[in-house]
Parts: C-alpha cells; structure tokens; sequence
C-alpha cells in the first residue's frame, strides 16, 4: 500500500526517506515540489498528486509535508488517515513535531516508523502498543542511557498486540491512582454583517487521562445524553452499551486519549458567546480608512471570557493600521496583512475596543470587500451545548480512584463578516 | 583512530542537545574523515565486541539511510551482527537489512540462517518477527524458503503469526508473482481463519494477490461480516471495500425498482396504474412481471448492512468512509441516509480529511441530494478554507441547490463573490449559473445579480460573469436583449480573450435582437482584429460571416475586409476558417447547393448548453477510492461489478455445520425448497434464487387464502377475522399477481385439499418457523424496505414465522397431492422434534439454541462483550444480558438471554439460555451452578454440569427458573474448579409470559372479565420511529413475549399472553389517535405484572 515516505520542509528539503518496499528514487517528489510551488500557501497543495508511475498522498502538519509515494489504488483517506496518525505519535514522543525534533531523534523515528507499517500496511498504530515496543525518549532516560548503554527498545516482547483489549498495556501499576476528563467544546460559527448567526455547532470532544492500575472498567454517563447528536468513540467504548443506554462502556487505554467526540447539530440553538461591533469602511479616492471593532460577552452562563485573540486578513490594499486599542496589544503585519489583536480577559464593564486608520495604498481603488474576523477565546468551567457528566464508575479493581472532570469551551472557527 | 576515539569526537561535535545528533552527517562534521575513512569508524565499531559501540555506530548507518545516503558498502560488517544479543541493534540491523538486500543479494543470504532458527523459536513474538524480516528481503533465490515459511506460519499456533504470515503473502507474491497459485492456497486456508487479529491482514493479502478470486470469500462471508466491528481499524477499511465489490455480484440491487421507474418515467409501476399497464402491454408482461416482483434483500445482504453500520462511529476517517461508500453503493435507497451525518462530523478533521470527505460528498450529493440537504449549512464556507476546499463546498452548495432552499444559497453566494481570492469567486460565478440553469425560478435574478459583476473593477470577475451571462442568455436569449446590448458595450473595456470572445458570439448569435448595434461592434473589431488573441479573431470571423447573412446590405465590405485580414493571418485556423467562410457565404458561380444551405449552417438554432458538474458519473468509481479522487482509473484499482440481473445461488455461503443452525436454517432450508422448487409449477421462475423466489411465494399467499376462506373481497379490505392481517396492505401486490395467481390455481387442483390439511399444519408449521428466526427480523426489515407500499401490518409474530411459513405453506401447496404426507414428513423432521401443544405457539426449542451454541463455537472471538452482534443475526429480537464479566469472570465470560422458549422439564419455569464463552488460554473445568439463593416459591432448574470448557470455546445450556411471576432476581454461584462467582438473573417482566393465541371475540370475552382493578390505561405518545403499523408491533412483542390477535379496526393493535408460572392471562390493547398519541390498556388479574408491563411497553413505544 504505502510504498515509501518523505518527509519534507517547507524549504523544499527532504528531510527524511523511509521505503517499506523497494526504494522509490526521490526524485518523485519533484512532482510534489511542483505543485508546492504552484500554491500560493502550503494548505492549498493538493493531497493527491498523480505522477505517470506513482500517487503522492501528503498531508502537511506543523511546517512538514508528509509525503506517501503509493503506486497502486488504495483508499486515499487510508494513506491520509495513516499519516496524520505518524504525526500524532511523533507528537505524542517528542512533545513536538517539528522539523528539528524529527531530525534530533531520527533513529527511534525510524523504529517507530518500521513498527507502524509492515510492507506498507499499517501493523501497530495504537499508542499504548507502540510504547511498550518503543519506550519515548525522556531526559532522563538518554542520560541513563549512554552511561549504562541500554537502549530505547523494549526488553520486554509486546505481548499488547496479543491482547484482547490491544489498546491497554498490560501490568500498569501506579500509587496514585487517578482518572480525569477534560470536557472540551469548540463552537463553529459564521455570524453575518448585522450579527445575526448564519450557521452555528459545536463540536465537542472528552478526552481522558486515565492513570489507573490493572484492568479497570470505566462506566462514565451522561446528565443529558439526549444532546449528542453525532458521536465517534475510541475503539475501547462498547458500542453495543452505548446504543441501549447510553452510557460509555470501556476498559481505558493508560494514559492520554480521546475517549469521545461529538457534534451537536446546527438544528438546536446554540448560544454565542461573544459579539462584535464593527465599523469597517474606506473612502473612494482617499488613502485613509477607517477601522473600529468592539468586542464583547453575549451567552457566556455568567462566565468570563478568556484568552481573546482576534484576526483579521486584511485587503491587500491596506499600506499600514494605526490603532488604539483600550485593552491588550496589537500587531499588523504589513507583508501578509494580517492584523492580530491579542485582548485577553474580557471585562464586562469596559469592553475592549480596537479603533484608529488604515493607510491605504495611494491611487489604488477602493478595495470592494470588507476583511471578516476571526475570534478565538476560551471560557472555563462551561460546556455551551449544557452536556454535563453524570457519574464515573469503575469496577474490577478494589482501590478508589481519584476522579476529575472539567469543562472549557472554546471558539472554533468563529467567524464574523463584516 | 580508534573506534572510541571516533565516537566522542562524534559526540563532542554534536551534543549541545543533551543527546547525540544522529542526523548529523559524520562526513560533514569534519574535513578530516574522508568518506573511506568514516566508514572504515564504523566497521571498527560493529566489529567490536561491545554493544554499545554496535549501537551507535547502528545508530549513525541508520540515521545515514534516513537521509538517503548510501551505506550498502558497510553491508558484510552490518549483516555479522544480526544474531547480536542486543535487540536494539538487532532491529536497526534489520531496518538495514532490509532496505540494502535487494542491492546486496549474495551477502545478504548470510542472514537467512538467523531467521530461519527464529522462525522455530517458542515464543509467537520472535517467530513472527523472523517471518516479518525474511519476507521484506527482496531476494528472489529465497523465494523457496519463504513459501515454505508462510506455508508453515499459516498454520501457527498463534494468531499473530498467522497474521504475520498473512502480511508476507503479498511481499512474496511481488517478489515472484509465479508463486501466484500456492499463494492463493495460502490465502484460502487463512481466509477460513476465525480470529480478528489475521482476518484485516489476509484479506488485504487476498486484495493483492487474487481480487479476482471472489469464489474464495463464500464460505467466509457470514464470518467476515460477524468479526468485522472487531477487526482493527486498517484491515476493516480492507474488508469493507472487498465485500462492497463481493456484494455487488452476489445481490440484486436494492433499489432496482426506483432506477426502472427512472428509466421509463412514463410507466408507472405501482399502485392502481398496475392493471392498466398490463392490459396495455400484455407481451411485455412476463418481462415485467419479473421485474416487478417484489424485492426481498437477501439476509447476508441485509447481515453486510447490518454490521457494518456501527462503524460510523469509528474515530477512524478511512473506516468511516469505507461504510460510507458501502452504504451508497448498496443500501437500499430509503436507508442510505445514515451515512451523511457521519460525512458531515470528517468535515470538521484535518483539511486533507474534508477535501477527500467533499469530493465523494460531491459524488453522492448528485445522485442523493435529500441526503445532504438538513446539513447545507455546514458547508458553508468560510474565509479561512484553503481554496481547495472552498471549490469542493461550493460544488456541494451547487448541487444541493433545490427551490427552497436557493434564496439562502444565493445569499451565500453573494458574500463568497466578494472574497478575496479571486479563483474562488470565479468559481462562484460559475456556481451561481449552475444554480441559475437548474433552478428555473430564480434564472432572472441570478442573470440580474451577474449583469451587476460586468461593472465589478476586477477583470477577471467580469469575465467569468460575460461567460456565465453568455450561456445563461442562450436559454432565452428573446427577453434579454438589453443584456446584450450592455455587453457590446463591454468590448471596449474587458480585455480578457475569453469574454471577449463570448460576447461577439453572443451578439452574431442574437443579432436580430441588436439590429443596430451588431454591425457597429464588427466594425470596431475589425479595427483590432490583428491586434486581438486567436479565439477573439475566430469569433470576429463567425460575426462578421452572421452578419452577413442578415444583414448583408450593412456589413459586406466590413466582412470582406475582416476576410482578407484572416487571410494573411499567421495562425493556419484561422486562415482555414476564413477560407472556409468565404466559400460558404460569399456566392460565387463555383460554390456550389451549399451556399444556399449556409443561413441554416450558421444561424441553425443550438441547444444551450449544459452545466453539469464535475462530479456527475463519477460514482461509475467505487467512492472513496484513489481512482473516484482522480477521476481516472488507477494501477490495480478493481471495478466495482455492476448488480447481477439474477442473484446468483445464495447457498455457496452456506458453512457446513453439523446442525441446522438457526442461522443456516433458512438457507438449508432454501436449498430444500429450490430442489422442490424445480418443478414444471415453477418454470416462469426457475433459475431464480431463493429471495426472489421467497418473494413472489409470499405474494402468492394470499390467493391461498381467498381461495380457502372465499369471504375476502378481491380488494383485500382489512383482512379481518384471519390471521393474516397483513393481507389489507398486501392487496395492491395482490392485484399484480392476479394473473399468476389464476395460472396457479389452474395447475394446482389440489390446492384447496391442501389448505384444509394445511389448517392444522399451519400451527406445526408456525413452530418450525420459529426455529428459523433467525431471518425474522432481517426478513422483516427486507419486506418493510422493499415495498413501496410501506405500511405492512404484520405483527412481529408473524412476520416472524409468516415469510417461511407462507413458503413452506405454499410448497405443500404447490406438490401434487400424494406426495404431500412424505414432504411433510421431511419438512418437519428436519426440526420437530416436541409433539405440539394445541393452539399454543411454541417458540423455538432447545435443539435449535443449542445447535446455534455449536455454530458460534466455530466463531473464536477476541472480544466477548461483543459477541452480541454475533448472535444478532440469529435472535435479532433477543436481547442478551451479561451475567459475568470476562473481566471480573478472569477470562471466563458468561451471558444470558430469554429464549422465549418453553423450558421442556417444567412448564411452570422460563427458559433461560446461558452462553459460556472461555477467554483465557486455560481450560475451564466444572463449570456448575450452587448455593441458589431463591426469594420463596421460586425454583431453578440447573444446567448440567460442563466438564471443561476449552480456550477459546464456547458453549451453551439452557437452565430453567420459576421466577413465580415475580421479577425478583434469581442469585447464585457460579463455580469453576477454582472460583466461585456471585451472579445474579433477573428477568423483565415481558419474559415471564409466554404468547397465547386466541381470536379477537375470545380476546373481547377474555378482556371484559379483566376490567377494573385488573385494567390499567396509560395516554402515551408515539416515538417518531414508531410510526408504521409494523414498528409497533414490533416494539410491543419485543419488549414482551406477547402473540398477535386479530383485530378488526387498523387502528388498533391487541396482544395477548399468559404467565409462565400462574397462567394468568395477560391483555394489551394499543389503540393509536390523531397524531402521534396513543392509548395503551393491559389487562391482566397480577396487578404487579400489570404495572410493570405497561411501564415497559410506554418506554418501549415512546422511545
């Protein structure tokens, strides 16, 4: 299936070559270069390439493209999925995925690259497997390495793989034991001129971090289940329990996973949580322009709004900004015309607003559209969609687990035309 | 140098970051080391006997080959120290290994011993590790050793070698694709494997090497099918997309009936219009009749759907769109619908996610554009999407465009035409013509919202809207000559060829309805001809030739003079064209008829154009596939079969079993009939399958039974007073088979003697069907889908037993006379075993669960808690409860069901059906029940002790208790040789009742002795799921074990059973009102049981 993978910067450099069959000559990726280059941002390079002998399948995540040379039909989401997954495990080694990280840990890359793929088939992708075949690299652990010499590889055989739950390592022991769940949901929304929402949902996740000893059972339920209108799970929840119950049934994988994303449809009303004022306009035949956006709290339950950046991508016919703004700091970059204004802390008494002139390029016409803005923010301790975690049970070891739960809501991709 | 020496002078150059850099190039670190000599470090390094050194100077070989640097010159050195103790260095020795054998055969064929010695080892891991690197060395004089290795893997012990074996079968096959046919017997014997772990891997394997070789995937169709939502997420991508093309040569197309309506739009199908299609065409009849035959979806077909649907669910994007494509290539049409909401939540993954996710979206939106339409807003687009994605949304937004939702499409649309990436808005523009052709009502608000761009300042807006404009125009070019007036007046400004080019088309086209204008542009154009791009001159040339048929009087010297120009042009189409032009229009005494044809040459009236989108026929490609994303077909793709006139032999996926096994039952049993069936009766459909067969005899039914009662009309009305209720809604097939039915009756004298007996076989029958319950629920659903008259009214009993029983029925029916005591005999004896008690249905008996223990004995799964979807198919309507935990159990995992069957040894108690499943790699001996903790009066049948249980087996008793119509919980011990576990069965009050039979005016008798006390009413309202007829009595029976009595009104739904233990009766009458709301009155003297009961049905019915 997958042939072979280059890794590849955004300076066109490839950086790192894997083949799981016979090696594919690296000038294949010429044709990628191409079409890198025909793109005028690196989102906008094909996934699939077509050459006249094989496929490029890429992804491009954290300033790298993942390049997968591929030569005979294979679903395309298939090698997408895959590599996406690679990053994910990388990310999930070195803290980071970046360039730098890849190349200062080149060698446990490539173990883990020859475990995740056999002949080009995916063999072992599950996080938990890959750890006990591959101990991640710590500090620690290189130091005590190249005293003693011991090495990153499992002594130990993955017997995981042979498991019936494959996603589990087995014999986990821990002295504090401690399960907790981040309820996290992302509001997605288009609000029109006049603020009035032009599409709304949330997309919502639970992830876990689950520290416990053994074999535990988790049985996590739900106040308002009802409100789940689109669910995907980690292979460890028992569907079958879920679709009679609607409880989420599962022996947890150690560590850190996504037990659970959800969507809650456009159908239902979804609170906003912030508005914008805006007052964006330029003059025919003048070179000033005039800008003022004021940001404030709509649907928040009484919670602060945090962590407030806004962007906008301006037209390219804006020169400069000359702004003030009463809370936080701006920046405008004059090449990319993006302005990014970074408010913080929404305080309901004083909203923060953002005002002052635009520069326009002289003689240039009037630019016809008008930027949208994009918000981030974040509040804590609040679901928007109101789901609220019932109970956490556990059964099938004796000992009390810590238990935690916490909610944030966060801004998606929230955009306001203007 | 020492080999120490050369490593810290490596470290020290590179250790800023806490760690050696291995990425670092060591012939760059420094001037020194000259390319022999830095390899001759290593050697030293993997030549020394300490394992550290072997590992960084592995460490750096690695690191080399991660860069793409050549190190197949340190090959002999590396390849000494594949037996190294050290398991790190033994897997960087493999990674070298195998990526420089193909170049370094000789040397490399040192190894081969290693792996040879680890493919003996005890331990699965290493054996299977020693496959996985002798299968990746490309090394074609191997080839026999590795034949020989996969042949040995693949009867392993071990799963994992299996699966490791079944990995090496397509390396093998490509390093010597002679291997072919043994390989194919490899893939055979591991395809017939029945854990999760190898079935992903051989499959793919199976994908690789024989594709082709659909026969090898019968006999493990069902299992395949049963394993999948265990199967790890890659290989269920592989399975899936495999039994989409199985499905697609093995069933008929589900939605057969609504792509025929397509084809002949004017002949209606259904309905009343049946009769006067027939009379119209009676030739066609028989081919129609065919065709029209009522679709049954073949059980494996509806098992495929059934299983794959949960799926869905799946975190992973690629399982997820492999059901998705399975849906759309397979489900019937009504239930295609499911797979959008799932398409819509990838959308919100990774941008190369959603750009794959919206090109099959695009697909599927053409052909199903309901699907889609409730989740229009999600593909809204939004300004930050990659330009990529904002093409495919939009090509979405284009096809989901309908009358009512256009006005909140257009708007979109107006706020995309002012973007900033201006591809995107011609892409828009584009969009809003599509929209604009397709949708009629808003074409002139559309063409105004375009004039408007002709004045935008960004050129390329305004082309793309002249040529939008141009083809919209050329559907009704009369109402619009002030538009084009507007665009000749464009030609000054836009320089862009293309719309150039458009508008002098649009003018020469419609010149008549610009009189005065049109010569004027020519003359202008003349002026710039030499000036002007090529596809601009060649329409300057078309102009001016127009014009000169219509208006020869104005523009002849302006013509000739554009003429002469193109005459001396430098590009030869253009003199071509001129040349041509000339002979054509200017009349000479040479030219010939053809210049009086040449105002019907050019003028001829064209038809406007088309737009069609990009994706339209693409779904000739498997969705989801490289091949659908490229639009072309790629290396190795497998077309996707197109749906086979005739099923073919459903029964090659029969597994033998020793058993008939619910399961099989239905197959076995079809095979029966098709032997049967091969009679002269059934000529006009021999050759057919056994769905189809199935279907028609099930039609046929009700003329049996007019025949015999001769009270129904030929309408069908309500069939009141018999049991067949269904019979109402079935009259409109009725109808149609009208002249079948009278061919039947003529060959079949004997029918009537027949009913008469088959009066009292009917009730054996019923019984005997229920051991066939396997099908029922999937039957039902078939019959539910596939009839365009939706509303059936079989009560679940029935339609439990009734699709079989009318078979069966209709297969005594259908033999002469004499033979009809032998058949019988074999029919019933192939299950019957308990003499029947009178009108009583007894479900099915113990023979039957237990055969079907033995078959799922043959199914090892890794999972037990899942193991509910494998007995779905089976007892679909029996829900399964868990009575130990594999867990808690220490591997041993024990489940219970109600069988609804009467416990043979003691009328008084219910049947309680126990699966043990033995997880562990350990026996399990003496598994028994003690110590019953019972509340007084109730009483518990053991099940006889299980010696042993052996890995992986699994097996099943039947145990009875007399819960003393109480549901009180039944505790006990369940104890192995070595443990004992608390477990405890309490039953739902629906199964402490066992069905009765009795007709409506017993029923109203029964009910008026129950009133007061004994009489509970409940006001309910419906769930949205249980609107039909059918739904509610499906909810009904399946939250209680309650039988079907007639009724007269249609509104009106009456149940009855009696307890298991007392034999009280039990009562319930559904009564649905306007809208969604309900009554519910159960009757029954345990108040208790009276309750709880109607507690289970609100919920069972509301939800």
């Amino acid at each position: 299936m997958i042939h072979s993978l280059f890794l590849v910067n955004s300076s066109g450099d490839i950086f790192l070559e894997k083949h799981w069959k016979s090696v594919v000559s690296r000038s294949v990726c010429d044709y990628f270069f191409e079409a890198q280059e025909r793109a005028s941002e690196p989102e906008n390079v094909a996934p699939v390439i077509p050459t006249p002998h094989h496929y490029l399948i890429s992804v491009y995540r954290h300033k790298i493209f993942f390049v997968a040379v591929i030569q005979s039909e294979v679903p395309p989401l298939f090698v997408i999925e895959f590599l996406h997954r690679v990053v994910d495990t990388f990310q999930d080694y070195f803290g980071v995925c970046s360039e730098a990280a890849v190349k200062d840990n080149v060698v446990v890359v490539y173990e883990l690259l020859e475990e995740m793929l056999d002949n080009g088939f995916p063999l072992a992708t599950e996080s938990n497997i890959l750890k006990e075949l591959i101990k991640p690299p710590t500090i620690l652990r290189t130091v005590v390495n190249t005293i003693t010499g011991s090495t990153n590889v499992g002594e130990q055989l993955p017997t995981g793989q042979l498991s019936v739950v494959p996603w589990r390592r087995t014999g986990v022991k821990y002295t504090n034991n401690e399960a907790y769940f981040d309820v996290v949901e992302e509001i997605d929304a288009i609000i029109d001129k006049s603020g009035s929402t032009v599409t709304a949902e949330i997309q919502g996740v639970v992830d876990a971090s689950v520290k416990l000893t053994g074999m535990p059972d988790l049985t996590l339920s739900f106040v308002n289940p009802r409100l789940l209108d689109d669910v995907s799970f980690h292979p460890c929840v028992r569907f079958k329990r879920w679709e009679a119950e609607r409880i989420l049934s599962f022996i947890p994988p150690d560590g850190n996973f996504r037990l659970l994303s959800y969507h809650v449809s456009s159908q239902n009303l979804v609170a906003i949580p912030v508005y914008v004022k805006h007052s964006i306009s330029f003059r025919e035949g003048s070179s000033l322009g005039h800008f003022e956006i004021t940001i404030g709290p709509k649907q928040t339950m009484g919670k602060a709004v945090e962590g407030v950046l806004v962007t906008s991508q301006m037209p390219k016919a804006v020169l400069n900004m000359n702004l003030t703004c009463t809370q936080g700091a701006y920046t405008f970059d004059p090449v990319t015309k993006m302005l990014s204004w970074d408010v913080g802390k929404i305080n309901p008494q004083k909203l923060p607003s953002l005002k002052g002139s635009m520069s326009l390029q002289t003689g240039a016409s009037k630019p016809d559209e008008n930027p949208t803005i994009n918000i981030q923010c974040k509040i804590q301790q609040l679901a928007l969609s109101g789901l609220k975690v019932n109970r956490l049970d556990m059964y099938g070891e004796k000992y009390k687990p810590f238990k935690g739960i916490k909610y944030m809501t966060k801004a998606g991709k929230f955009q306001v035309r203007t | 140098m020492s080999a120490g020496s050369a490593y810290n002078d490596e470290k020290g150059g590179s250790s800023n970051t806490g760690e050696p850099e291995y990425g670092h190039d060591p012939a760059s670190g420094g001037i020194f080391s000259s390319d022999y000599k830095r390899h001759d470090d290593l050697k030293e390094m993997l030549d020394s006997n300490k394992d550290s050194l072997k590992l960084e100077a592995m460490k750096r070989i690695v690191a080399m080959i991660a860069r793409g640097k050549n190190a197949s010159d340190l090959f002999p050195a590396v390849v000494k120290n594949v037996a190294c103790k050290n398991i790190e260095v033994k897997k960087l020795v493999y990674v070298y290994l195998v990526r420089y054998a193909e170049e370094q055969q000789d040397l490399a064929l040192l190894s081969i011993s290693t792996f040879q010695r680890g493919l003996k080892d005890p331990n699965q891991l290493i054996r299977a590790s020693a496959l996985r690197v002798l299968s990746s060395i490309r090394v074609t004089i191997i080839v026999p050793i590795m034949m020989l290795a996969i042949k040995e893997a693949a009867s392993d012990m071990s799963p994992y070698v299996r699966k490791t074996a079944a990995h090496a079968i397509p390396k093998l096959y490509s390093l010597d694709p002679d291997q072919k046919d043994q390989l194919i017997e490899v893939i055979e014997k591991l395809l017939a494997d029945k854990t999760t772990l190898v079935a992903g891997s051989v499959v793919m394997a199976f994908e690789e090497v024989c594709p082709e070789r659909i026969d090898l995937i019968h006999k493990n169709y069902r299992k395949l099918c049963n394993l999948l939502i265990d199967v790890e997420e890659w290989g269920q991508v592989v399975i899936i997309n495999m039994l989409t093309r199985y499905a697609r040569t093995q069933f008929l197309n589900p939605n057969h009936n609504e792509s025929l309506l397509e084809e002949s739009a004017e002949k209606a199908f259904y309905g009343s219009d049946e009769e006067e299609t027939e009379e119209k065409d009676e030739k066609e009849e028989v081919a129609a009749l065919a065709k029209r035959k009522p679709y049954v979806m073949d059980p494996d077909h509806r098992l495929l759907l059934r299983n794959t649907k949960p799926l869905l669910q799946s975190r992973n994007a690629a399982v997820v769109m492999a059901v998705a494509q399975l849906y759309f290539h397979l489900a019937p049409k009504a239930e295609v619908g499911v797979i959008a909401k799932a398409q819509v939540r990838l959308m919100r993954s990774h941008s190369e996610v959603q750009y794959v996710v919206l090109q099959n979206v695009a697909t599927m939106s053409i052909k199903r554009r309901g699907m889609f339409e409730p989740y229009l807003k999600s593909f809204y687009i939004r300004s930050t999407d990659p330009t990529l994605i904002k093409v495919l949304k939009l090509e979405v937004l284009t096809n989901l465009a309908n009358e009512t939702n256009i006005s909140t499409i257009l708007r979109e649309f107006q706020t995309y035409i002012k973007s900033m990436d201006k591809d995107f808005v011609a892409a828009s523009i584009q969009a809003i013509g599509r929209c604009a052709t397709n949708i009629g009502e808003v074409r002139d608000t559309c063409l105004n919202g375009l004039v408007q761009l002709l004045s935008n300042r960004d050129e390329l807006v305004v082309a793309e809207s002249v040529v939008v404009i141009k083809k919209l125009l050329q559907m009704q070019p009369a109402q619009h000559s002030d538009i084009i007036k507007h665009m000749a007046k464009l030609t000054d400004n836009i320089q862009v060829p293309m719309a150039r080019a458009s508008i002098l088309w649009l003018i020469g086209e419609y010149c008549e309805h610009v009189p005065k204008i049109a010569p004027d542009v020519l003359r202008k154009m003349a002026k710039s001809f030499t000036n002007e791009e090529d596809i601009v001159k060649l329409q300057i040339i078309n102009l001016a030739a127009k014009l000169y048929l219509t208006n020869s009087k104005q523009t002849k010297l302006l013509t000739q003079y554009v003429l002469n120009l193109a005459k001396y042009d430098q590009n030869y189409d253009i003199r071509d064209r001129a040349r041509f032009i000339r002979q054509l229009i200017v009349p000479t005494e040479k030219s010939g008829v053809l210049s009086k044809y040449a105002k019907k040459l050019f003028l001829a009236l064209k038809p406007a154009p088309v737009f069609e989108s990009p994706f339209k026929d693409r779904d000739h490609f498997q969705l989801g596939s490289l091949s659908h994303l490229l639009n072309a077909k790629a290396t190795g793709y497998q077309e996707l079969p197109a749906w086979p006139g005739m099923a073919p032999d459903p029964s090659v996926r029969n597994v033998e079993v020793k058993e008939a096994v619910p399961e099989w039952t239905r197959c076995s049993s079809r095979e029966k009939r098709k032997e049967k069936v091969e009679k002269p009766f059934y000529s006009d459909s021999e050759g057919e399958s056994g769905p189809t067969e199935s279907a028609d005899s099930e039609s046929e039914l009700p003329s049996e039974m007019e025949s015999g009662g001769g009270s129904e009309s030929e309408e069908g009305g309500s069939g009141s007073g018999s049991e067949e209720s269904d019979e109402g809604s079935e009259s409109g097939k009725e109808k149609k088979k009208k002249p079948e039915k009278i061919k039947v009756r003529k060959t079949l004298p004997e029918s009537a003697e027949s009913e008469q007996s088959g009066e009292e076989e009917k009730s054996v029958r019923k019984r005997k069907e229920r051991k066939a319950s396997s099908e029922s629920s999937s039957e039902e659903e078939e019959e539910s889908s596939s009839e365009s008259s939706s509303s059936e009214s079989e009560s679940e009993e029935e339609s439990e037993s009734e699709p079989e029983t009318k078979k069966k029925k209709k297969i005594s029916l259908s033999k002469p006379a004499p033979k009809l005591p032998k058949k019988e005999i074999s029919l019933l004896d192939l299950d019957d075993f308990i003499p029947t008690p009178s009108p009583q249905v007894t479900p099915i008996n113990n023979i039957v669960s237990n055969s079907l223990a033995t078959d799922l004995q043959g199914l090892s799964l890794t999972d037990s808690a899942l193991s509910p979807t494998m007995i779905s198919p089976s007892f679909s309507s029996v829900k399964t409860y868990e009575l130990l935990h594999r867990i808690t159990g220490e591997g041993l995992a024990v489940e219970y069901c109600f069988s609804r069957q009467p416990y043979s040894l003691d009328p008084h108690m219910v049947a309680v059906q126990i699966q043990f499943s033995n997880n562990t790699d350990t026996e399990a001996k003496s598994l028994r029940i003690q110590e019953p903790k019972l509340m007084s009066g109730m009483r518990m049948q053991e099940f006889p002790e299980i010696e042993v249980l052996a890995p992986g087996e699994t097996v099943t008793v039947v145990m009875g208790i007399d819960f003393c119509d109480s549901t009180q919980a039944a505790n006990f011990q369940l104890c192995t040789q070595t443990r004992k576990f608390y477990v405890s069965i309490q039953p739902p009050v629906g199964e402490l009742m066992m069905p009765v039979f009795m007709s409506e005016n017993e029923f109203k008798k029964e009910q008026g002795h129950l009133m007061g006390m004994n009489e509970i009413n409940e006001k309910l309202t419906m769930g949205e799921k249980c609107q039909s007829d059918h739904a509610i009595v499906q909810r009904v029976t399946s939250a209680a074990n309650l039988s079907r009595v007639p009724c007269g009104s249609d509104r009106e739904y009456r149940f009855a059973a009696k307890t298991v233990a007392s034999g009280s009766l039990v009562l319930v009458t559904v009564v649905t009102k306007e809208g969604m709301a309900a009554q519910l009155t159960v009757n029954c003297e345990k108040m208790v049981i009276g309750t709880m009961l109607v507690k289970d049905i609100l919920q069972a019915l509301s939800q």
